[in-house]
């Protein structure tokens, strides 16, 4: 994919639903993101919050391009706009930040922990990097059961995690399985507090893919149509059997690691250059700009997400809160009772 | 499962190895269950670094698959099938490299049925203990590592039928199961063939009744403490009760403290390594709920602890024997 940004950008044949879609999902995610940051400020969400502002564009436009029902999205850190994308609720992410007992992982996991793995979103757990040969077994098991045709499976990482073995060992076993797989970089330019050189010593992540054999792109991330275009090809090409690909997308994380980190660390050069556009201003101008969608039409998608999310927390707010005295406590499914 | 073959004309009963055992319930899963999938490192063509999946690439193809040299990505590939209601069996190529899957099996795998409510099918088989010659790196044993977790099955076969039907067992659980087979049996346990009668996993098992004094042992160790008890026998008539835990998670305490209130006496015994571990877990169970059944202190023995020496001098005296048994069952005895 050797097309440069202007080439993208110009490309025609991006679809319209395609877009307005990206976009609106990054936009919910942006709202819902706001609201759990306040409720984290007045103390109101158990344990820590953790955000993908700046990251909407490429993690909406992997959840855009992934058909839910089919595909597989191990969704990681900064991935609300993909989940929303992909179709998680915004009630799950609600109840699981505030702890309601009706959630997906019932108190007994809580902010980005969740998944609905029936539903081909696996539950992250913490270890970076863990999640590469998990989406590979469940690509792997429907190979097996031959229902392999037609599936993608997909997981975003950082920069950071680009360092841990487990990624690694993901991807070379995705890639000698030659297995329909789009592994995401979202290089933020920061793990936690590290800036890349601690990171990493290659010259671009993307010789990494290269290294495997797997398909390497590269992308603006702060550009929405340049992820909608790279991020939807990559998609597409793994979804029509050319084996794994591997998109990197440079951009800035624009809050801290969480919410308790003001992220004091990151340059204010950096946050003023190009890296620290804002995506959902880039993309709300250049829906507009390329007649995606006019002004008055994001305003109300805008007005109508702030309900929604609104409603997903007050309801969750008003939810029941695991109890101790009812918990199952079984870390087991086989109950032999002396476990 | 005895095999006949012709040999100059005559035909011989063959006896089944505890490696045949193992080989012989992957060919049974594979068979008959569709959702079963063998992954590992040089197992298919190859047929394993010891030949546990011998033939099986052949008979299923597309179900026995090399892995590359990943074992991260081996668990966090079974725990994926899993999920998608496969039941991958993980052939570790030795216990030891297990380490580098420990994240995924005890942060992904044990993790899963408590977090999301999905149970994750998925059997490890871990070749475990030592063997003559092994060294620090092929000779570990990892079952109170993994049974310290919430959420795995531990289990330890020591003979070969239990080799079959455990393994057989393991994979028909619904949660994640560390299936620890000892090197040392692969060759040397064989059987005439191997009885139906399996008991479940979580059912520990009296090798060898006895009235004096209660070796609770698992794996190898099991054959070690009957050699152990045969030689008390001799020397001054003492009968040793040996259990065998057969699984170490669960841990059939009934039977443990069944077989003490016979005995009063108690030694655990286990290969790893003693701090911690499987045996402590036995004498601090047994202390908290047998206390008022014991008539000695109870005792354990386990391997030195040093990692696992290479010359086989070395290792021979690394391990628990009959000789260093007998000698803990002495002082018990005469406590
Ligand atoms: C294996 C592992 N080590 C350490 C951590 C602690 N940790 C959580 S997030 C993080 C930084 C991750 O950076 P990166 O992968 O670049 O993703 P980003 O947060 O920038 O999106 C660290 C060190 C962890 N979760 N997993």
């Amino acid at each position: 994919m050797p097309e440069t940004e202007e080439a993208v950008r110009t490309a025609a044949g991006l679809d319209r639903d395609y877009v307005r879609d990206v976009f609106r999902a990054m936009l919910r995610a942006r709202l819902l993101e706001n609201k759990l940051s306040s409720l984290y400020k007045a103390g109101k969400i158990v344990g820590g919050v953790y955000l993908g502002k700046g990251q909407e564009a490429v993690s909406a436009s992997l959840g855009t391009s992934l058909i839910k029902g089919r595909d597989i999205f191990a969704a990681l850190i900064r991935d609300q706009a993909g989940r929303t994308a992909f179709g998680e609720p915004l009630i799950d992410c609600t109840r699981t930040y505030l702890g309601s007992v009706l959630g997906p992982m019932k108190g007994r996991d809580g902010n980005i922990h969740r998944g609905r793995p029936l539903d081909g979103m696996p539950a992250m757990i913490s270890h970076l990097g863990a999640a590469v040969s998990v989406v590979g077994g469940m690509l792997i098991a429907r190979r097996i059961r031959g229902e392999l045709a037609g599936v993608v499976g997909a997981t975003c990482v950082g920069d950071g995690a680009t360092s841990t073995g487990a990624f690694h060992e993901g991807l070379n076993m995705a890639a000698v399985e030659k297995l329909p797989m789009v592994v995401i970089v979202g290089n933020n330019q920061f793990a936690y507090s590290t800036p890349t050189d601690r990171q990493f010593a290659c010259e671009d992540l993307l010789d990494r893919a290269k290294g495997y054999g797997v398909g390497g792109h590269s992308v603006d991330g702060t550009d929405v149509l340049a992820c909608a275009k790279v991020i939807g090809d990559a998609v597409q090409l793994a979804r029509e059997g050319a084996g794994p690909q591997m998109v990197v997308a440079r951009l800035l994380r624009l809050s801290g690691h969480g919410e308790h980190d003001d992220g004091s660390y990151v340059p204010p050069v950096l946050k003023s250059g190009h890296l620290g556009r804002d995506c959902i201003e880039t993309g709300s101008n250049q829906l507009v700009e390329s007649g995606y969608a006019t002004a008055e039409e994001i305003e109300r998608w805008r007005s109508d997400f702030t309900d929604e999310v609104q409603a997903a927390v007050a309801q969750a707010q008003q939810e029941p809160l695991p109890d101790p005295w009812h918990e199952e406590w079984h870390a087991c499914a086989t109950q032999t009772g002396r476990l | 499962m005895a095999r006949l073959r012709h040999a100059n004309g005559k035909t011989l009963t063959m006896s089944v190895t505890y490696v045949d055992a193992i080989r012989d319930a992957q060919e049974k899963l594979l068979r008959e269950d569709p959702r079963v999938f063998l992954y590992g490192q040089d197992i298919s063509q190859f047929g394993g670094a010891f030949k546990a999946t011998k033939g099986l690439a052949e008979a299923f193809p597309g179900r026995v698959l090399d892995s590359p040299i990943s074992e991260d990505a081996m668990i966090g590939m079974a725990v994926g099938a899993a999920i998608e209601g496969m039941r991958p069996i993980v052939e570790m190529q030795f216990a030891d490299f297990s380490s580098i899957a420990f994240n995924q099996i005890v942060n992904q795998a044990a993790t899963h049925y408590y977090r999301t409510g999905v149970p994750v099918p998925l059997t490890v088989r871990l070749p475990s203990g030592g063997t003559p010659g092994s060294g620090p790196f092929h000779s570990q044993s990892m079952e109170a590592l993994y049974a310290h977790y919430p959420g795995l099955v531990v289990v330890t076969p020591a003979t070969v039928s239990d080799a079959y039907h455990m393994l057989l067992d393991s994979v028909a659980l619904d949660d994640p199961v560390i299936y620890c087979e000892h090197k040392f049996l692969y060759r040397w346990l064989k059987a005439p063939r191997i009885n139906g009668d399996g008991l479940p996993i979580g059912k520990a098992r009296i090798t060898r009744p006895g009235k004096h004094a209660t070796v609770v042992a698992y794996s190898a160790m099991v054959h070690e403490a009957v050699r152990a008890a045969d030689r008390l026998k001799e020397e001054g008539g003492w009968e040793i009760e040996v259990v065998d835990l057969r699984s170490v998670k669960p841990l059939d305490m009934d039977t443990v403290l069944a077989s003490v209130a016979r005995t009063g006496r108690l030694l655990a015994l286990g290969e790893a390594f003693p701090w911690g571990g499987v045996t402590a877990e036995v004498v601090s169970r047994v202390c908290t709920d047998g206390f008022h059944l014991l008539d000695a202190p109870p005792r354990r023995l386990n391997s030195r602890d040093t990692p696992v020496p290479y010359h086989p001098k070395l290792w021979a005296a690394h391990r628990p024997t009959p000789e260093s048994i007998c000698l803990e069952l002495r002082k018990l005895l005469t406590f």
